[in-house]
C-alpha cells in the first residue's frame, strides 16, 4: 500500500505493508533512524515521536493510522535543519548521553512537556518522563537537562 | 610513568620482543616506529601522522582516532583528550574518528574497565611524541634550538615572536624521524588544560539530533534484512521448519536453517529469515513453525537448583577455596553467632540498542559493522566458524547502544557473518528484545549460605561461606567464581569459603563488575549483620576489621598492594581502602545525622578493576513498604587523574542508577532450560521515580595510576542501600530482586 505522510513538515510517500510500525517506516523507509528501536511493545520509549505535537511511541503506531497528521521525529526538531532547540542545547551542555541510545526519544517527550508546561516541576518531570528507560542511568541529568532548557537551574556546567 | 622507556640502542626486534610483555607497550611499538621517519607508506597529501591515532594535515585539520569500542563509557571522548592534551591542540577544533578493527592500534577491547588503565601512559607519549616534532620541525625551520619554541593552540612559538601553526608544520615534521621515548617530555599535570575538566562526549550532537550512529542504523546499498530465530531452551536444534511457506510471504527473500555449533555463546542452531524490510521478516517470522530438538538443557530449572542448594548446604562443598584457623571452633566460642542465606537471580544485560550486526560477503572478504564491545573476538570466531582468514575479515565498530559487559560475546556477530555467507547482499541482523531477553549470556545467579560469629566485644572472629555458583564443563560462568583472597578472606582469623557448582547449558557472561556486583551485596550486607549482632557501629567495626596494615598482597604472591589487577581480592591496598571509607564517610556525615524510623544510612565498599569506592545510601521506606533512595555519596579512588569529570560522574551516577535498578526488579525465572521472561513488562528496568534523589560524587586524589570507572562504582550501592533498609526499618534484605522482599514496617 502506497501511503503519504508528513514527517517534519515534508510530504513523503512510501510502499509499505498496512500493519508496519511508523518505527520501521521512518527506520527502514524514510531514513529517520534516530527514532530508535527498544522493545517493540511500547514498554521503552526509544521511539517516541509525536503526532500532531502528541507524544507518541512509533512501535505501537501503525503507518495505516497516520493519515495526514503532522508527523514530527528528533530529526525535524532543529528549525532549519540547523539551529538546534534550547533542549538539545541543554543536553549537550550538560552532557546528558551515555550510550546515548535512549536521548532522542527522550528528548522527544521532554520537548512536549516543556511546550506544555514551560515552568515544569520535579512531579511533572517524573508524571511526563516516567514511562521513559535509560538503561544507562542517566536520569538525573535529563532532569538537570529539562530545568536548563527551562531555565529554571543551571546544573553543572560542561565545557564543550 | 611506567611507559616502557626504550633505550636507544636497543635494535628494534628486540624492542618488540621486550614491548611484548609490557601490556600497553605494544601499541607503542607498532606506532612509534622509533627511528623511523614519519612519512608512512599510505599517507597521502603530505599529512603528519607520527602515528596511527594521530594526523595533521597542511591544511590544520587534526584528526585523532579512537580505537576503543564506544559503548557509552565514554572512551571515545576521554581518551582522545589525553593525545590532544600533550599535543597542545584546542579541543574544539579536533575532529575524533573511530577506528576499525586494525592491528596497529593495538588491543581494541573494552572490557573490565581496562581502557583507561592500559592506554593512559601511552596515548600521553603519543601526544607528546607528535608534539615534539612539532617543536623540532618549527625550531629547524628557523634554524633555533628547540629549548627556544614552545607549543600552544596548535602552532609553536619562539621566544622572538614568530610562530607557525601544526598544518603549515605538518610537511616537514613528515620528514622527521620518530624520536626516543627519552627526548619526549611529558607535560607537568600542573599545566594540564584539559585533563579533568568537564568535557562533553564527542558524539552528543549526533545524538541529540538522530543522526546515524548506532549499530542497528547501519545501512548499505542493496541491503536486506535478517532475523534469526533460536530455541526457546538454550542449545535446542531445528529437526524441521516450515521453510517453503515462510518464503512464500510478502517481502522475504530467503529462510534457511544454521546447523550451529554446539557452543551455547557462539553460532547457536537457528532458522534465519531475510527480508526487504526489518518489518517485512519479523512478521513472517510469526508464521514460522519449528520443530526443536531441545536437549537435556530443557530440564533444568532454577527452583530446582536452588531448592539443591538448600537441602545440601549444611554438605561439605565441592571445593575449599579457602581455610584459615579454626571457623567452627571459633564459631562455637562466640559471644553471638548469625546465620543467613544471600540469593540473587540470573539477569540480562538488556542493552537498549538490542543485539545486531551488518555483514556483507563479497569476494571473499566478510566486512563487518557491528556495536562490538570486542572486535577481535568478533573477527576471530567468524575466522574459527567459518574459516575466513583473518586478513579477508574487514571490522568496523559502530557506536553502540550500551555494553555492561554482553557486547564483549561475538555470537550476534558470527550469526550476522553467518546468515550473510548464504545471502549475495549486505543483510542486517536484527534481535528482537524477546531474542535479547531470551538469549543473553546471563549474569549467574547464587546462593551464599554464611555463618558469623563475633566475641563479646563485638569482634568479627569466625566467618563461613557455602557458595552456590553456576557454569559450564566445570568451570563456572563469568562472574560465578568467589576468589579465595575476597575480602573479608585473610582479614578474619577463623575464615572458610568454599564452592559448589551447578552445572547447567545456560550460557552466562560477563555483566557490569561481574562477581563484585553481587558479592559486595553479600558481604556488606553479613558484615552489617553482625555489626548489628555485636552492637558496633558499621563504619567503625569496619575500619577495626580492616586494621592497621597497608598491604594485602595476593596469596599466590602476585597483586601486590598496588591496586591489583582487575576482578576481585587478590592483591589488596588497605590503606587505599581505609582512606576512602573514611573520606566517604566524612563526605556523608556519617554518624552525625538522626533519622527517625523509616528513614536510615548505610555504608559499604569494595575494591574491583583496580578502584577504591565506598558509599553512604540515605533512604526512607515508608510503613507501606515503599522505598525511597534520597541520596548516595560514592567516594572514588581511582588514582592520579580524572580524565573527563563530566565522564567520570557518568560513569559513578550511571553506576549506581544500575546497581539500584538490579536491586530492585531485576529477575529472571529460568524454567526448563529457558528464560520465562520476554520483555520490558515482565522483565522492568529501573525508570525515573526509582532513581536516587541526589548523587553526590567525591574524587580523592592518590598517587597511584588513573584507573577506569565504568564498573568499580557498582558493587558497593546494592549493600549500601540494603543496610540502609535495615537501620530504617530493622528488616534484613537478604534476597535480591527487593520487588520480592516484604518492606512494610508497623
Amino acid at each position: 500500500m502506497k501511503y503519504t505522510l508528513n514527517v517534519n513538515g515534508q510530504s513523503r510517500t512510501v510502499d509499505v505493508a498496512p500493519d508496519t510500525p511508523m518505527l520501521w517506516v521512518l527506520r527502514d523507509h524514510l531514513d529517520l533512524v534516530g527514532t530508535k528501536f527498544g522493545c517493540g511493545i511500547g514498554e521503552c520509549g526509544a521511539c517516541m515521536i509525536h503526532l500532531d505535537g502528541v507524544p507518541t511511541r512509533a512501535c505501537m503506531t501503525s503507518v495505516s493510522s497516520v493519515g495526514t497528521t503532522k508527523v514530527t521525529t528528533i530529526e525535524g526538531l532543529a528549525t532549519n535543519g540547523r539551529e538546534l532547540t534550547p533542549l538539545q542545547n541543554a543536553w549537550i551542555d550538560l552532557d546528558v548521553p551515555q550510550c546515548g541510545y535512549c536521548q532522542s526519544g527522550q528528548i522527544m517527550t521532554a520537548t512536549a512537556l516543556l511546550r506544555d508546561k514551560p515552568k515544569p516541576s520535579d512531579a511533572d518531570i517524573d508524571h511526563a518522563m516516567g514511562d521513559h528507560l535509560c538503561r544507562c542511568g542517566t536520569y538525573s541529568r535529563i532532569r538537570a537537562a529539562i530545568k536548563r532548557a527551562a531555565g529554571l537551574t543551571a546544573g553543572g556546567e560542561v565545557a564543550q | 610513568m611506567n611507559t616502557t622507556a626504550l633505550p636507544a640502542s636497543l635494535p628494534r626486534r628486540d624492542f618488540l620482543k621486550l614491548t611484548g610483555f609490557a601490556g600497553g607497550g605494544l601499541v607503542l611499538a607498532f606506532h612509534l616506529r622509533p627511528g623511523a621517519n614519519a612519512l608512512a607508506a599510505d599517507n597521502a597529501g603530505g599529512d603528519f601522522s607520527p602515528n596511527a591515532f594521530i594526523r595533521i594535515s597542511p591544511t590544520g585539520a587534526i584528526t585523532i582516532v579512537s580505537k576503543q569500542p564506544e559503548i557509552g563509557q565514554g572512551v571515545k571522548t576521554s581518551l582522545p583528550m589525553i593525545i590532544a592534551e600533550q599535543l597542545e591542540v584546542n579541543w574544539k577544533d579536533i575532529t575524533i574518528e573511530q577506528g576499525d578493527l586494525d592491528q596497529k592500534y593495538g588491543g581494541q577491547s573494552a572490557g573490565g574497565s581496562t581502557s583507561t588503565p592500559n592506554n593512559y601512559d601511552n596515548f600521553h607519549l603519543l601526544g607528546a611524541t607528535a608534539r615534539t616534532m612539532l617543536v623540532q620541525a618549527a625550531a629547524q625551520t628557523w634554524s633555533v634550538g628547540a629549548a627556544e619554541c614552545r607549543a600552544a593552540n596548535a602552532a609553536v612559538h619562539h621566544s622572538s615572536g614568530r610562530s607557525l601553526t601544526y598544518g603549515q608544520l605538518a610537511a616537514k615534521a613528515a620528514t622527521l624521524p620518530v624520536p626516543a621515548r627519552e627526548e619526549v617530555r611529558l607535560k607537568d599535570p600542573a599545566d594540564y588544560r584539559l585533563l579533568g575538566r568537564r568535557i562533553t562526549g564527542v558524539d552528543n550532537t549526533k545524538i541529540v539530533t538522530g543522526a546515524r550512529l548506532f549499530g542497528l542504523d547501519v545501512k548499505l546499498p542493496g541491503m536486506l534484512y535478517a532475523v534469526y530465530v533460536k530455541c526457546r531452551a538454550f542449545g535446542g536444534k531445528v529437526v524441521a521448519a516450515n521453510l517453503e511457506e515462510i518464503k512464500r510471504r510478502p517481502g522475504v527473500k530467503d529462510a534457511f536453517v544454521l546447523a550451529g555449533t554446539s557452543d551455547v555463546k557462539g553460532l547457536v542452531p537457528g532458522v534465519a529469515i531475510i527480508a526487504d524490510s526489518t518489518w517485512a521478516a519479523l512478521s513472517a517470522r510469526n508464521r514460522l513453525e519449528v520443530t526443536w530438538d531441545e536437549g537435556s538443557v530443557a530440564h533444568e530449572s532454577w527452583d530446582t537448583f536452588v531448592a539443591q542448594a538448600r537441602a545440601t548446604a549444611g554438605q561439605p562443598g565441592a571445593r575449599q577455596l579457602r581455610k584459615d584457623g579454626d571457623p567452627e571452633g571459633a564459631l562455637a566460642r562466640a559471644a553471638k553467632v548469625v546465620e543467613a542465606e544471600y540469593v540473587y537471580p540470573f539477569i540480562s544485560h538488556a542493552n537498549l540498542e538490542p543485539q545486531n550486526t551488518t555483514a556483507h560477503w563479497r569476494d571473499g572478504v566478510m566486512e563487518i559493522w557491528s556495536p562490538s564491545q570486542n572486535p577481535g573476538s568478533g573477527a576471530a570466531i567468524v575466522n574459527r566458524v567459518l574459516g575466513i582468514p583473518p586478513e579477508k575479515i574487514k571490522f568496523h565498530l559502530t557506536r553502540s547502544g550500551g555494553g555492561f559487559g554482553r557486547r564483549l560475546s561475538a555470537d550476534f556477530v558470527i550469526e550476522a557473518a553467518a546468515i550473510a555467507q548464504k545471502v549475495s547482499a549486505p543483510v542486517k541482523l536484527t534481535w528482537s528484545r524477546e531474542d535479547d531477553l531470551r538469549h543473553d549470556h546471563y549474569r549467574p545467579g547464587g546462593l551464599h549460605f554464611l555463618k558469623g560469629g563475633v566475641d563479646a566485644n563485638g569482634k568479627i572472629i569466625a566467618w563461613k561461606n557455602h557458595f552456590f555458583t553456576f557454569g559450564q564443563g566445570g568451570n563456572p560462568g563469568s562472574g560465578g567464581s568467589l576468589n579465595p583472597d575476597e575480602f573479608p578472606g585473610r582479614w578474619i582469623a577463623n575464615y572458610q569459603a568454599e564452592q559448589t557448582m551447578f552445572d547447567t547449558g545456560w550460557p552466562m557472561g560477563p555483566w557490569r563488575a561481574p562477581g563484585s556486583c553481587v558479592f559486595a551485596w553479600v558481604i556488606h550486607s553479613f558484615i552489617d549483620e553482625l555489626a548489628h549482632a555485636g552492637g558496633r557501629d558499621p563504619l567503625e567495626l569496619r575500619l577495626e576489621l580492616l586494621g592497621d596494615r597497608d598491604e594485602m598482597p595476593a596469596s599466590g604472591g602476585g597483586g601486590g598492594g598496588k591496586g591489583g589487577k582487575g576482578g576481585s581480592g587478590g592483591g589488596y591496598n588497605v590503606a587505599r581502602m581505609r582512606n576512602i571509607l573514611k573520606f566517604t564517610a566524612e563526605k556523608a556525615g556519617w554518624g552525625r545525622k538522626k533519622f527517625p524510623r523509616g528513614q536510615g544510612a548505610g555504608l559499604a565498599f569494595h575494591f574491583s578493576h583496580r578502584g577504591y569506592i565506598a558509599q553512604v545510601a540515605e533512604v526512607t521506606v515508608s510503613k507501606d513498604g515503599k522505598l525511597k533512595v534520597d541520596r548516595v555519596v560514592c567516594g572514588c579512588d581511582i588514582g592520579a587523574q580524572v580524565v573527563n569529570l563530566s565522564g567520570a560522574e557518568n560513569q559513578v551516577e550511571g553506576s549506581i542508577v544500575d546497581g539500584l535498578g538490579t536491586l530492585l526488579t531485576q529477575e529472571l525465572n529460568i524454567e526448563r532450560g529457558r528464560v520465562v521472561q520476554s520483555n520490558f513488562h515482565d522483565y522492568p528496568l529501573i525508570g525515573f521515580p526509582d532513581a536516587p534523589v541526589k548523587i553526590e560524587t567525591h574524587f580523592l586524589k592518590t598517587n597511584y595510576p588513573t584507573t577506569g570507572l565504568g564498573e568499580p562504582a557498582l558493587p558497593p550501592v546494592a549493600p549500601a542501600v540494603c543496610n540502609a533498609i535495615f537501620a530504617a526499618t530493622g528488616k534484613r534484605v537478604r534476597q535480591m530482586p527487593l520487588s520480592r522482599v516484604d518492606l512494610r514496617w508497623a
